[in-house]
């Protein structure tokens, strides 16, 4: 019975702890403009997103013998590895940060951050009226 | 909460972008020094940015790895009734190329206020995210 009341609220947070996680990741690539040879970083929300919600993590390399190595994917965001995101133009000191589609990832990130807000704020209100009984 | 790491990350940079703000503005200052007896004039200095990586995957902030003197040739002007002439009448003026530097003034200036933004649009976030479920 409660799980029908708070069910919704997990895929919600985690939709919101990763879009916190994305914010930090552009931060990290606008900071970075003018540094020689950085490469911008960024990831799949979408699966990213379906990772987090099915509790899977990311596949990593396979063992087939009993001497490999586990690896362990400490360089992801809840479990979803982090890519490198295209050149669109190439520079001479070797950085791959395009800084317009940064910015522009970076606003289109808030907002999706505060929207996935106000759906966990509505689904509180919605839940709290539900048990109010009114 | 985990997006207190863009403040770190965006102070770096402002910090490192700031630094390179105080060499353009002492290359400039000392655009028309001339040499003095020991024939040595003032070299252009230049920041060399690094990426510092965060606690975060993905996060990385940004340091001065070195200030380097330019390289580039002494500017000498024939001018034989100058004090700090030399036995051949020239005069030995500072490497710095003004132009070059106005344009890193402005690069300069433009990514601090970038990562002002960046803090700006991370602390509004933060406050929404502190009235959640209100």
């Amino acid at each position: 019975m409660l799980e029908q009341l708070t069910g919704r609220l997990e895929t919600l947070s985690s939709a919101l702890q990763l879009r916190a996680q994305r914010q930090q990741v552009l931060a990290s690539n606008i900071a970075n403009v003018d540094t020689p040879g950085y490469v911008a970083r960024d990831i799949d929300f979408n699966a990213a997103l379906q990772n987090a919600v099915s509790g899977k993590s990311a596949p990593g390399m396979a063992q087939t013998s009993a001497g490999h190595l586990t690896i362990t994917s400490s360089q992801g965001l809840l479990g979803s590895p982090l890519a490198y995101t295209v050149q669109t133009q190439p520079s001479l000191d070797g950085n791959s940060v395009d800084l317009d589609q940064q910015r522009a990832n970076f606003a289109d990130n808030a907002i999706r951050y505060e929207s996935t807000l106000r759906f966990i704020n509505g689904h509180v209100k919605t839940m709290l009226s539900a048990i109010t009984g009114q | 909460m985990s997006m207190f790491n863009i403040f770190g990350v965006s102070g770096s940079a402002i910090s490192a972008q700031a630094q390179r703000l105080n060499v353009v503005a002492s290359n400039l200052a000392n655009a028309d020094a001339v040499a003095g007896p020991d024939g040595k004039a003032y070299k252009a200095r230049q920041v060399l940015f690094q990426s510092m990586p965060g606690n975060d995957p993905g996060t990385a902030g940004v340091r001065v790895k070195t200030i380097s003197e330019s390289e580039a040739p002494a500017r000498r002007v024939l001018d034989p009734a100058h004090p700090s002439a030399d036995a051949q009448g020239y005069v030995t003026h500072s490497n710095v190329n003004p132009v070059e530097e106005m344009v890193n003034m402005i690069s300069a200036s433009r990514s601090y206020q970038n990562n002002v933004e960046v803090m700006n649009t991370a602390k509004t976030l933060m406050l929404k995210t502190l009235q959640m479920g209100q």
